[in-house]
C-alpha cells in the first residue's frame, strides 16, 4: 500500500509523464466544464428562483461564490506544491506553482469584483473595510506577489524556490479569509457553502450553484493544465522527449 | 525518506507552523479592532467611545422605526436581544432597511447616548429562499400564534 503510493508520488516528479498524461486530464476537465458552466448559468439565472430579500440581485452569488471558493483552493494548491517543489525538488511542483497563480488572481478578482456590485444593492455601499472582504483583498495582493516574484527571477530555481516559501508563509492567510465572518463581526454575511452541513438555501437555488462550482472548479483544472503543459516544454526545450516530440509533430 | 528531505520537510513545517502561531497571537491580540462594529450591549456598557466614528450594528427593533414626515430624518432602535441603542439618521435608507432586519451605522455616540449616524448599512444573513416559501413561513408563525 504504501510503497505503491510512493511510486504514484514518484511518477509525479517526471515531466514527461506528467505532459503525456495531461492532455487527456485537461480534455475530460475541459469537458466537465462545458457541461457545468452553461447549464448552470442558464439555469441559475432563468430557472432558479428569486430571493424573497434581495429579489433577483441575489443571482450573482451563482458566479461569486464559486470565484471566491476557487480563489481560496487554488491558493492552497499552490502552498501543496510549494511544499512539494521544495521538499521532493520536483520539477512539475514548481511548474504548477508558477501556472495556477495568473488564474487563481483573476478569480480573487472576480470574486471582489461581483461582491462589490452584489454589494451596492443589498448592503449599500461598494466597499467596506471590514475582516472578510480586507483579507480577501490581501489574497489578491500576494497573488500579485507570487506572479511578480516568478517573473522577477531570471533563474527558474530560485524563483520557484522564492515564490514557494511566499506561498507556504502566507497559506495562513486562507483560514483567515475562511473564519474571519465567524470570528468578528463583519458586514459580509457567514459561508453560503458548507459541505458539512445542510445547505441555507432550497435546492433549487443550491444545485445551480453546486454545479457552478464543480464547473468552475473542472474550468480551473483545465486551464491549468494547458499552462502547465506549455511551461514544461518551454523548460524542458532541450531535453531529448521534447525534441523528438518536436519532430513528430513537425511531421505530421 | 532520505535524510535530506526530511530535514527539508521539518524546516518548511517549522516556517509554516512558526508563521501560523504568530499571525495567531497577533490577530488575537487586535480581536477588537478588527471588529468591524459595536454591539448594542457594549455601547450600553459604556465600551464604546463618545464624540468617535465608530459603527453599531444589530437588528431593527420591531415597531421602532419612526420616520419624520417632513423629512427624510429617521430614528429607530438597534438590538442585539441584550442591550437597545436609539439611532438618528438623515438619507435614504438601503433596500433590504425594514425591521427585524440586521444592519449597520456609523457615525457618532452623542452625549445623551443616542447614536447620530451618517451611513445606513444593511447586512443579511446566509439563508436564501423563494418569496414563496417566505409566505409559507410567515403563514405558519401566524396560524401558530394565534392559538
Amino acid at each position: 500500500m504504501w510503497s505503491s503510493f510512493k511510486r504514484w508520488f514518484h511518477q509525479w516528479g517526471s515531466p514527461k509523464w506528467f505532459y503525456e498524461r495531461s492532455l487527456v486530464w485537461s480534455r475530460w476537465l475541459g469537458l466537465i466544464a462545458l457541461l457545468c458552466i452553461p447549464t448552470s448559468i442558464i439555469w441559475g439565472l432563468f430557472f432558479a428562483p428569486a430571493d424573497y430579500q434581495q429579489g433577483n440581485s441575489f443571482r450573482i452569488i451563482y458566479l461569486h461564490v464559486p470565484a471566491a471558493v476557487l480563489a481560496q483552493s487554488c491558493y492552497v494548491l499552490m502552498a501543496i506544491a510549494g511544499l512539494v517543489g521544495l521538499v521532493w525538488k520536483m520539477k512539475v511542483a514548481d511548474v504548477v506553482l508558477k501556472s495556477a497563480a495568473p488564474i487563481g488572481a483573476s478569480f480573487c478578482f472576480l470574486a471582489l469584483f461581483t461582491g462589490a456590485v452584489w454589494g451596492k444593492p443589498t448592503w449599500g455601499t461598494w466597499w467596506v473595510w471590514d475582516a472578510r472582504l480586507t483579507s480577501m483583498l490581501i489574497l489578491l495582493f500576494l497573488y500579485f506577489g507570487v506572479i511578480a516574484l516568478e517573473s522577477a527571477i531570471q533563474d527558474t530555481i530560485t524563483a520557484a524556490k522564492a515564490a514557494a516559501i511566499l506561498c507556504l508563509v502566507s497559506v495562513v492567510n486562507i483560514p483567515i479569509i475562511k473564519y474571519s465572518v465567524d470570528v468578528w463581526n463583519t458586514l459580509h454575511q457567514p459561508a453560503t457553502f458548507k459541505l458539512t452541513e445542510k445547505p441555507a438555501m432550497p435546492m433549487e437555488m443550491w444545485l445551480p450553484l453546486l454545479i457552478m462550482t464543480i464547473g468552475i472548479y473542472a474550468f480551473f483544472g483545465y486551464v491549468l493544465f494547458l499552462r502547465s503543459r506549455n511551461e514544461i516544454i518551454e523548460r524542458e526545450r532541450r531535453t531529448l522527449w521534447v525534441r523528438e516530440l518536436v519532430e513528430r509533430e513537425s511531421v505530421a | 525518506m532520505n535524510p535530506k528531505r526530511k530535514q527539508r520537510l521539518l524546516a518548511v513545517t517549522f516556517i509554516v507552523f512558526g508563521v501560523g502561531a504568530a499571525v495567531g497571537l497577533a490577530l488575537f491580540a487586535l480581536s477588537q479592532n478588527i471588529n468591524l462594529f459595536f454591539n448594542p450591549t457594549q455601547v450600553e456598557a459604556g465600551e464604546a467611545p463618545v464624540d468617535q466614528r465608530i459603527r453599531v450594528g444589530g437588528m431593527v427593533v420591531e415597531g421602532s422605526v419612526n420616520r419624520d414626515p417632513n423629512s427624510l430624518a429617521v430614528t429607530f432602535d438597534l438590538t442585539d436581544y441584550q442591550g437597545v441603542v436609539t439611532v438618528a439618521y438623515t438619507g435614504i435608507l438601503p433596500d433590504l432597511f425594514r425591521e427585524g432586519q440586521g444592519i449597520v451605522t456609523q457615525g457618532r455616540l452623542d452625549a445623551e447616548g443616542i447614536f447620530q449616524a451618517d451611513e445606513v448599512l444593511a447586512k443579511h444573513d446566509e439563508n436564501y429562499m423563494p418569496p414563496e416559501i417566505q409566505r409559507a413561513v410567515d403563514k405558519a408563525n401566524r396560524a401558530e400564534t394565534s392559538y
